[in-house]
């Protein structure tokens, strides 16, 4: 399989304490990978170097072969926290037509494509029935939803989706990684996830991420890779595969 | 009122008046609810004073006002956006620094230029009935400017002031449309200087934005309405000043305000009635 996204030695530090440290990775066109480590381990900021929201200290990065701000228009991300206030004076569909911004014609308003390639994502996340509600009045797994749906609006080759289960409760939890395991049939997808019990059950492949990378297939992960990464014992879930 | 009527008929400064407050609450806005929504009101603000510094410079060198408030305007647009896109920590402090500086580079120039008092008071607190044609005519100019650039990047402006981080990914270069939206500030708030004079300006900018606000839910309608109570404010404004003769600047702000505390107690009472109605 194609390697669609490729780090090699990729360091990086806001200020003079390196956040990630040496990372190499290759994800492969059509894989389900697991990013997983502790709290400021680094792993939203790999993300943002993947997006070429930040630029690497050193080392290289790859998007589709090329650097990752011409290679970015192929991936949709879904953020951990929304960048915009809840109150502003959007509805859902207008949200989710941004998606298309990139895709679509450079001047005036959206085109009835737009729209049905919007609606259509919407229907896929289930949330096409309150299109009409403003943003403020979703609860935290309606608004995830609805940022996933942004991001498929994009027709991406590649979904990025940062802890996109954090502030939603275990069966909407469940739902959403029923819906992505279903997309990966067409698409990459990279999740990051510190609830490692949980996403173990649906990813190819995990890397653990606590400033350098380890990377396993999920079978391998033991009791002592966990407590290598978390630097404590943590508890342990059995999932079949 | 009579007496108001017979004045709009026979007096053209009156004429020249009304039309300076619809031309000035299309700008107004448009822009205004890309300020309240993108809470730029400071960096609005900071604009508006440093427009003094142009007039003032423009002043002592004998060139028109008008353009000196074009130019400074739009040079404190490039460098607002450039402090709200690159040094963000300091955001305020530069703001303030620029806002003062402006007002006294200003106050400068126009103290060194011979007969400069009668004109400081109309820049600060504007003078609505010297409006001439010509700066009706840039008042429409203007206003095109504004409405054609909103209309052909509706959706840029909107991702750049929604969500900056996901248009950026989207490829939307965020620093160019950031700056062209801070550019079209600085050109409303040329537009109302006139109307309200600068101390006021930041007034008229997000009172008629801030009451729509309150009834709309989108962008596109609060526009509509912020540009329809804008024209409300400023007509009923100059209205009132008309024959006690007050200044019509101050009573436009003060009707203004009274619009916004209305506005913010019929959308609680129609908010509580909903509810009264869904519980019963």
């Amino acid at each position: 399989m194609d390697t669609i996204i490729n780090l090699d030695n990729v360091s990086f530090s806001y200020t003079n304490i390196p956040v990630v440290r040496d990372i190499t990775l290759a994800v492969s066109e059509g894989e389900f990978l697991g990013v997983i480590g502790p709290n400021a381990g680094g792993k939203s900021t790999l993300l943002k170097l993947i997006l070429g929201l930040l630029q690497p200290d050193k080392g290289n990065i790859k998007v589709f072969g090329k650097s990752p701000e011409k290679g970015r228009s192929r991936i949709g991300y879904v953020p951990q926290y929304p960048a915009f206030s809840r109150d502003f004076p959007i509805n859902v569909r207008d949200a989710v037509l941004m998606g298309r911004l990139g895709e679509t014609r450079w001047y005036g308003g959206y085109t009835q494509e737009d729209k049905d390639i919007s609606m259509n994502s919407l229907k896929a996340v289930e949330m096409d029935n309150i299109c009409n509600q403003t943003i403020d009045s979703l609860s935290g797994g309606q608004l995830q939803r609805v940022l996933i749906a942004r991001a498929l609006a994009s027709r991406p080759d590649i979904l990025i989706l940062d802890e996109p289960t954090a502030n939603i409760d275990v069966r909407a939890e469940e739902d959403i990684f029923a819906l992505l395991k279903q997309y990966n049939d067409h698409m990459t997808i990279i999740v990051v996830s510190h609830d490692i019990g949980f996403i173990s059950g649906y990813v190819d492949r995990v890397a653990c991420l606590n400033q350098t990378l380890l990377c396993h297939t999920t079978s391998e992960i033991s009791g002592k890779t966990i407590e290598e990464l978390y630097g404590a014992p943590v508890k342990m879930i059995q999932h079949a595969h | 009122m009579t007496e108001l009527f017979s004045a709009l008929m026979n007096y053209s400064f009156m004429q020249h008046a009304f039309i300076a407050c619809i031309l000035s609450s299309i700008g107004c806005g448009i822009i205004g609810t890309y300020v309240v929504v993108k809470r730029v009101g400071f960096l609005a603000g900071g604009i508006a004073h440093t427009v003094l510094a142009g007039m003032g410079i423009a002043y002592f060198m004998e060139g028109s006002p008008s353009v000196g408030a074009v130019v400074a305007a739009l040079f404190a647009a490039v460098f607002m956006s450039f402090v709200k896109l690159r040094w963000k920590q300091q955001e305020d402090i530069l703001v303030a620094a620029f806002w003062s500086v402006g007002m006294a580079v200003g106050i400068l120039f126009i103290s060194r230029t011979p007969g400069y008092s009668v004109d400081l008071m109309s820049f600060l607190f504007g003078n609505i009935l010297l409006v001439s044609k010509a700066d009706l005519l840039l008042m429409a100019a203007l206003d095109i400017i504004i409405v054609s650039i909103v209309f052909l990047f509706y959706k840029q402006f909107m991702a750049a002031v929604f969500d900056e981080e996901f248009a950026r990914l989207r490829g939307i270069k965020i620093e160019i449309y950031y700056t062209v939206l801070m550019c079209m500030v600085a050109l409303t708030v040329v537009l109302l200087i006139q109307i309200v004079g600068l101390i006021l300006v930041i007034a008229l900018l997000i009172f008629p934005a801030a009451c729509a606000a309150q009834f709309f839910h989108s962008i596109f309608k609060m526009m509509i309405a912020a540009t329809v109570f804008c024209m409300l404010m400023t007509i009923s404004g100059l209205s009132i000043a008309y024959q006690p003769d007050l200044p019509a600047g101050a009573t436009i702000i003060v009707v203004a305000a009274l619009f916004y505390v209305i506005s913010i107690i019929s959308s609680a009472l129609i908010k509580q009635n909903k509810k009264k109605a869904t519980v019963s």
